[in-house]
């Protein structure tokens, strides 16, 4: 039995039939072949799958394909418009905020969140704010600057 | 272009990552592709009595089911690193199979194999698949494991020995602890660490029957290393027939580095299936599959005189291997491990025993670290025991100890008491940076302050070296390493003069594309833009060991430093011809050679193209600009620092919060001094991890309790504070780079440091000693148990 979905990923409407089991992540993954999230446990824990999901960031390996029926997504591939990357992106290049780039596309979409709420955080804030992401290279000490370079820039 | 050794350039390989547009191995979809879901043992011990697949292989989408009878006659996964015991005999070896047919050893052992349609549909699959077990007791705990009447991991290995294994003087050392006026002693457990790379295994194997090639597509810290042991070892299929390639790689710390069964189940399944099969693990199956890290039982001494010089070292420790012995695993306790307890320290007599057990858990190799960080564990725990019981400042008692500076050039390298020699140190220069990062008199008054106020501030040391780069070959094939240990790289100048270098040391992480081209410009004098590095597939590069023990600079660096001095040379020759001058007096700068003391000049671009268009060109002289190098090292390299962390322990509720952390490293020469920050960063966060937060438990059943990241905590950014990192820079005199390896060092140095500060703030209450890793409820027992005492 397949289900039909229509949602907006990265502003271009999708329309598709899927599997109720379907998980999000492996929609966005194997379906519109989307492999900038990734998925790094099976717990909801490491958040390397976070996407937007009407603005808010989203575990999408904790949601059904068809939850997200009539949503609008953003994923890591939406953030860069006409190659010009997102100050958030622009931030984890410029301060080293990532080694081994897996949780990386997930980080991004946090940081873009918590921006979005918070357009100051302090590192506080900013380490509260991606607790439900892991990171096992950086040691989070360049993914704090990173933000940190991206909020100014975004302020401004 | 202009100078690019030693700055803070940003990488190049970083757009395809903060964009999506990675490739790891779970990110290819090939034409037909199925999908395999591996069923595992739910038991540590049982034996297998009945698997009928009848009803699994008959589920919707199921394309074959594969069992340890299918593969009997399939060689086990090989081990790469041979130990003797004492008395010469040779380590036990039992067979590591790729799927099970008898019985299991751990939970989490292969049993079958499902390929299906889809990833679902082969899960589905297998729980229709009808596995009759025996239940044997299990154990788990390493000393328990050598006890008689201990159940048996391999019915052929008495007493789950391993192997036994010594080094040091150990008449020398007794004789020093008779003489010592003190003596410290401590037992403790260096516990069992789960990597978790948050990139999961993954795996796709390809065959191609009209041009009989496989290819393996494998999250691999080191594709050529599993193209050798799957061809000649495991699957017995010729070396040249067979492509490993290793795309994007989501983090290794060691646990990518092993060849592992699933690897060699995709390539030898897919001819059988005659389609592509991916196989990708989920983290509850990396929590029970994925080599596990140290798991060591020491009891460690050490012998002071009554001035605070250390006399001699004696250790003790019980190795757990887990089950089956993973690529590397008998070199870890050993030689990464036995060899390091020199230390920073001028220690006269040192003996260490190792005795190494199977047990029924995952089998455990090397974790970012890899047996260093337990030598460094134990020797600064020992180190600042030292100094409170003889009342002695820690940071004084490691001057007093410290070997005197040596740059490895004019003053000779420096013989340990336990075989390596260090190339260069300057272990005083560290301490003192990090004493003046810190501000150590003022912190040490606020401490005093805090106490007054009921409050526990803890000041923690640790000052370390490692053995890294790792090495000769002949001193490794010496040791028992079954491979060699040297690098290799390709630089491929194109006509336009655009160069493409291809190296065998592979990046999961460590931004070799970035610092290798860095490397290229500098030293051929063109712009960064005009370098591209190649690296994890094996029909592109040339044969290389892949990147572990912190090598690929230091070691693959160092073959690609000598491949572009061979470019240079040939380039001079092909100049002085086109400028016709000598060869003497041309000089090559900034991309260009010039005639001395002329303005007749010719550029890199002009040679590379005259080097392929070769109309008018030396005679004799081959065309072309590329070369071939091979680089074996001369030594490990090793580098060494500081770190000092600070912390509050709240002694209501026993949390450990980290205040400070300062570190200074000496890595040698620095390329990149961002990618190195960042190296140290991340090792600093994985060894407070192993401090403060992680812990694999296994019950007595041999049941992995901590088997998801809701029960095995890594380090998450609220744990954790900005570093304050700086370094010293000590050349390693034997390496063209002057590099040593980077990757490994906040690992090595951080657990001892958070763990000293937490038993320096706790000392006020009597308490000596604390098992890691340091939860709340440990330290808050620890607490009362003081206090009622």
């Amino acid at each position: 039995m397949e289900i039909p979905i229509k949602l907006t990923v990265n502003g271009e409407v999708v329309e598709r039939r899927v599997e109720p089991r379907l998980l999000l992540v492996n929609f966005l993954r194997d379906v519109l072949g989307l492999t900038g999230t990734h998925v790094g446990c099976d717990t909801s824990s490491c958040g390397a799958c976070t996407i937007l999901m009407d603005g808010k960031a989203v575990k999408s390996c904790t949601l059904l394909a068809v939850q997200a029926d009539g949503a609008e997504l953003v994923t890591v591939e939406g953030l860069a418009k006409n190659g010009e990357l997102h100050p958030i992106q622009e931030g984890f290049w410029q301060e080293h905020g990532l080694q081994c780039g897996f949780c990386t596309p997930g980080m991004i979409m946090a940081a873009y969140q918590l921006l979005e709420e918070n357009p100051n955080p302090s590192e506080e804030e900013i380490r509260h704010a991606l607790e439900g992401n892991y990171c096992r290279c950086t040691g989070y000490h360049n993914i704090v600057k990173s933000v940190q370079y991206a909020a100014k820039k975004l302020n401004r | 272009m202009g100078k690019l050794i030693g700055e803070a350039v940003r990488r190049v390989e970083d757009r395809r990552f903060i964009t999506g547009k990675a490739t790891y191995t779970d990110d290819i979809k090939l034409p037909g592709m199925t999908y395999a879901y591996i069923v595992r043992s739910p038991y540590a011990h049982a034996r297998i009595k009945k698997i009928d697949t009848s009803r699994a292989k008959s589920a919707p989408g199921v394309i074959a089911v594969f069992t340890g009878e299918d593969v009997k006659d399939v060689n086990g996964l090989p081990c790469g690193w041979q130990v003797n015991f004492r008395n010469g005999d040779t380590m036990k070896e039992p067979k590591h199979p790729l799927l099970v047919a008898d019985k299991v050893r751990h939970v989490g052992d292969n049993v079958a194999m499902i390929v299906a349609e889809t990833r679902e549909q082969a899960k589905d699959a297998a729980e229709l698949l009808d596995i009759e077990y025996e239940v044997l007791d299990a154990v788990t705990d390493p000393a328990k494991a050598i006890e008689e009447g201990a159940p048996l991991v391999h019915d052929d290995v008495p007493r789950n020995i391993c192997f036994d294994w010594e080094i040091g003087d150990k008449a020398k050392t007794d004789d020093a602890f008779a003489k010592a006026d003190h003596v410290v002693s401590l037992e403790f457990r260096n516990q069992r660490l789960i990597p978790n790379a948050i990139e999961p295994r993954s795996a796709i194997g390809v065959y191609d029957a009209a041009r009989d090639k496989y290819t393996l597509y494998t999250s691999s810290q080191n594709p050529h290393l599993i193209r050798l042991l799957l061809c000649a070892f495991v699957l017995g299929i010729p070396e040249h027939k067979v492509r490993v390639v290793s795309p994007d790689v989501g983090g290794g710390f060691g646990s990518k580095i092993f060849h592992y069964a699933e690897e060699a189940l995709v390539t030898w399944a897919a001819k059988q299936v005659g389609r592509p099969i991916k196989w990708t693990a989920e983290r509850s199956e990396s929590f029970v599959t994925d080599a596990h890290g140290r798991d060591h039982v020491t009891k460690a001494e050490m012998a002071f005189d009554k001035n605070g010089k250390i006399l001699g070292l004696r250790v003790s420790t019980i190795a757990n291997m887990g089950a089956y012995l993973s690529t590397f695993a008998p070199a870890i306790p050993t030689y990464l491990h036995g060899t390091l307890l020199q230390g920073v320290y001028d220690t006269p007599a040192i003996y260490c025993e190792i005795t190494a057990v199977f047990t029924h858990t995952t089998p455990v190799d090397a974790y970012r670290g890899a047996g260093r960080p337990e030598a460094t564990y134990l020797l600064e725990r020992l180190v600042d025991t030292g100094a409170r019981e003889l009342g002695m400042d820690p940071a004084e008692i490691r001057r007093k100890n410290f070997i005197p500076p040596f740059d490895g050039v004019k003053q000779p390298g420096y013989q340990t008491q336990v075989a390596l020699q260090y190339d260069s140190g300057n272990y005083e220069a560290t301490l003192n940076k990090a004493l003046e990062i810190i501000g150590y008199d003022k912190l040490r008054k606020e401490q005093e302050e805090a106490r007054k106020q009921g409050r526990y501030i803890g000041i923690g040391f640790s000052t370390y070296i490692e053995a890294c780069g790792i090495a000769p070959s002949a001193v490794v094939g010496a040791l028992g390493a079954r491979a060699g240990l040297y690098e290799s790289s390709i630089v491929r100048v194109q006509p336009t003069g655009k160069v493409t270098v291809y190296t065998g040391s592979h990046a999961h992480g460590q931004g070799h594309e970035t610092t290798f081209a860095q490397i290229v410009a500098d030293t051929l004098g063109i712009p960064l833009e005009d370098v591209e590095v190649v690296h994890g597939d094996t029909d592109a590069i040339p044969f290389g060991m892949g990147t572990y023990g912190s090598r690929s600079l230091a070691v693959g660096g160092s073959a690609l430093r000598k491949g572009l001095d061979k470019v240079i040379e040939k380039g001079t020759k092909i100049a002085a011809h086109l400028l016709e001058a000598a060869e003497e007096d041309l000089e090559f700068a900034n991309g260009e050679w010039k005639v001395k003391g002329t303005d007749k000049k010719i550029t890199f671009g002009e040679v590379a193209l005259a080097a392929y268009v070769p109309h008018n060109f030396p005679e004799g002289m081959e065309p072309g600009l590329e070369f071939s190098t091979f680089y074996d090292p001369a030594n490990f390299t090793f580098p060494f620092g500081t770190h000092i962390a600070v912390v509050e322990v709240d002694p209501e509720t026993g949390k450990v919060t980290l205040k400070r952390y300062v570190a200074v490293d000496d890595v040698g020469t620095v390329i990149n001094p961002l990618i190195v920050d960042g190296q140290v960063h991340g090792g600093i966060a994985q060894g407070i991890g192993q401090a403060l937060l992680e812990e694999a438990v296994y019950d007595e059943n041999g049941e992995l309790l901590s088997s998801s990241f809701l029960e095995y905590a890594i380090p998450r950014a609220d744990d954790l504070v900005s570093f304050e990192v700086d370094r010293t820079v000590t050349p390693c005199p034997h390496n063209p780079l002057g590099v040593k390896g980077a990757g490994e060092t906040g690992t090595i140095a951080s657990t001892a440091a958070v763990v000293n500060a937490v038993v320096d703030a706790l000392a006020p209450l009597g308490i000596k000693d604390l098992q890691m890793p340091l939860t709340p409820r440990r330290v808050w027992e620890a607490i009362q148990q003081a206090k009622a005492s």
